[in-house]
């Protein structure tokens, strides 16, 4: 089995998924050309960006920096999942709140992000909020905005104030 | 940008990874893919088949074996950040993981794939030259170990050869007496360093012995500095006698003139917590 094309199983929001991809395919592209689920974005394809984040086997990674054929078995969980099961609803009414959004192309992977920091349970410092983020690129907001409205959801779900 | 046509292979043992690699020319094993798979993207590499090593569980053990703590190459960074075995044992490395690319990143990036890699400005390969760290490797003529001193051949550049597979790494287990420093300069938190240091000592009495510094950034290898590792032992001063030891190239990112001074504020700070005894 050296071969370019290969079938592959997964699932992909609760989804079962059988498709034949190119080995050369990164997870995105999947998701986006052969699944029609374009919340997840391409950014930089070259893992800097964080655009494309996405969960693999619950954690979350470089969607640019998978091959799809890699995720034969898998289960993915892409933003339409995470949003549609209302396991992000406080985050993204604390980004509306606050406006940790303009253009909204890093949306699905800040929220992705911040999902798995606040997984983490406590409420996270700014430093390490910060630091969570570093590898996630906003053009628009200049961060504060993001940072305050993930403060806010840890101290929310901790109990505290919004 | 999207990759070139290649051919997919999932290996199922290490040997049949060494065989696979044997049968087929211009074939490059996939490990975390998180600086393969960017490159393949750019089209800075094109191989004709990938090996995907992904599912060999032998490669994802961290044990103690002896004097030696031996961390499989398939060991993931983020799994690595939470073992207590890494912990307690190789402290120095518990201290550069943090500092290795991102969250998302570290979920998929191997360990054995950021020293089989070789990036001049990554953090593991310092580590491993500062610990006096050792590679496993298997090929068809059998199993070799390769001392960290002398695996890092140039830029990108190691003693790995075309047939090998690189199948763990170990590093001597800490004891009462170690003391580790690190420390990076990067525009980004995770972002490769412009100039980054790991060390490590024993110490004796009042002064550090077996002091071994290892900068990344500031060449074609992460680069003991032998001068200034003398002058941390002895007390006398160490950033003057690293001007013996680096000779940084400028680029983009910053000016020669601006590394070496980089080096000197790190190594002033690493000298620091080499001084503090352990937690």
């Amino acid at each position: 089995m050296t071969e370019r094309f290969h079938d592959i199983a997964l699932t992909v929001n609760g989804e079962e998924v059988r498709e034949r991809v190119d080995a050369r395919k990164t997870l995105v592209d999947f998701l986006r050309e052969d699944l029609d689920l374009t919340g997840s974005h391409a950014g930089c394809e070259h893992g800097v960006c964080g655009a494309c984040t996405v969960l693999l086997d619950g954690a979350i990674v470089r969607g640019c920096l998978t091959l799809a054929v890699q995720c034969d078995g898998a289960r993915v969980v892409t933003i339409e999942g995470a949003s549609d099961s209302g396991a992000l609803a406080d985050l993204q009414q604390a980004f509306q709140a606050r406006n940790a959004l303009q253009c909204g192309f890093c949306t699905p992977g800040m929220l992705l992000t911040a999902a798995a920091l606040l997984a983490q349970g406590g409420v996270p410092s700014r430093e390490k909020i910060r630091e969570h983020f570093s590898g996630n690129y906003c053009r628009c907001t200049g961060y504060h905005a993001i940072i305050d409205a993930v403060e806010s959801v840890a101290r929310a779900r901790a109990g505290g104030d919004a | 940008m999207k990759p070139a046509p290649f051919g997919f292979a999932k290996a199922r043992s290490v040997e049949h990874a060494i065989a696979l690699l044997g049968e087929h020319a211009d074939a490059r094993l996939l490990a975390g893919g998180q600086s393969l798979i960017a490159t393949l993207n750019m089209r800075l590499s094109a191989p004709k088949l990938l090996i995907d090593i992904n599912a060999l569980d032998e490669l994802k053990r961290i044990a103690v074996a002896g004097d030696w703590l031996e961390i499989g190459a398939l060991v993931r960074h983020a799994e690595a950040e939470r073992s207590p075995e890494i912990a307690r044992h190789a402290p120095l490395l518990a201290l550069a993981l943090p500092h290795i690319a991102h969250p998302a990143i570290r979920n998929r990036g191997t360990i054995g794939g950021s020293i089989a890699y070789a990036d001049p400005a990554a953090e593991l390969p310092a580590c491993l030259l500062a610990l006096g760290g050792e590679l496993v490797v298997a090929s068809k003529a059998g199993r070799r170990v390769i001392k960290a001193d002398e695996f890092f051949k140039g830029l990108f550049e190691t003693a790995l050869g075309p047939g090998d597979v690189l199948t763990a790494v170990r590093v001597p287990v800490a004891g009462a007496d170690s003391r580790h420093g690190f420390a990076e300069l990067a525009r980004r938190h995770g972002d490769y360093a412009l100039v980054g240091l790991a060390a490590a000592a024993r110490a004796g009495g009042k002064t550090l012995r077996d002091v071994r510094l290892a900068f990344f950034g500031v060449g074609a290898t992460a680069i003991r500095a032998p001068t200034a590792e003398a002058a941390v032992a002895l007390g006398t001063d160490a950033v003057a006698a690293l001007a013996r030891d680096l000779d940084p190239e400028g680029d983009v990112q910053a000016s020669a003139a601006t590394r070496k001074h980089l080096a000197g504020v790190l190594l002033r700070r690493v000298v620091v917590q080499l001084a503090e005894p352990r937690a």
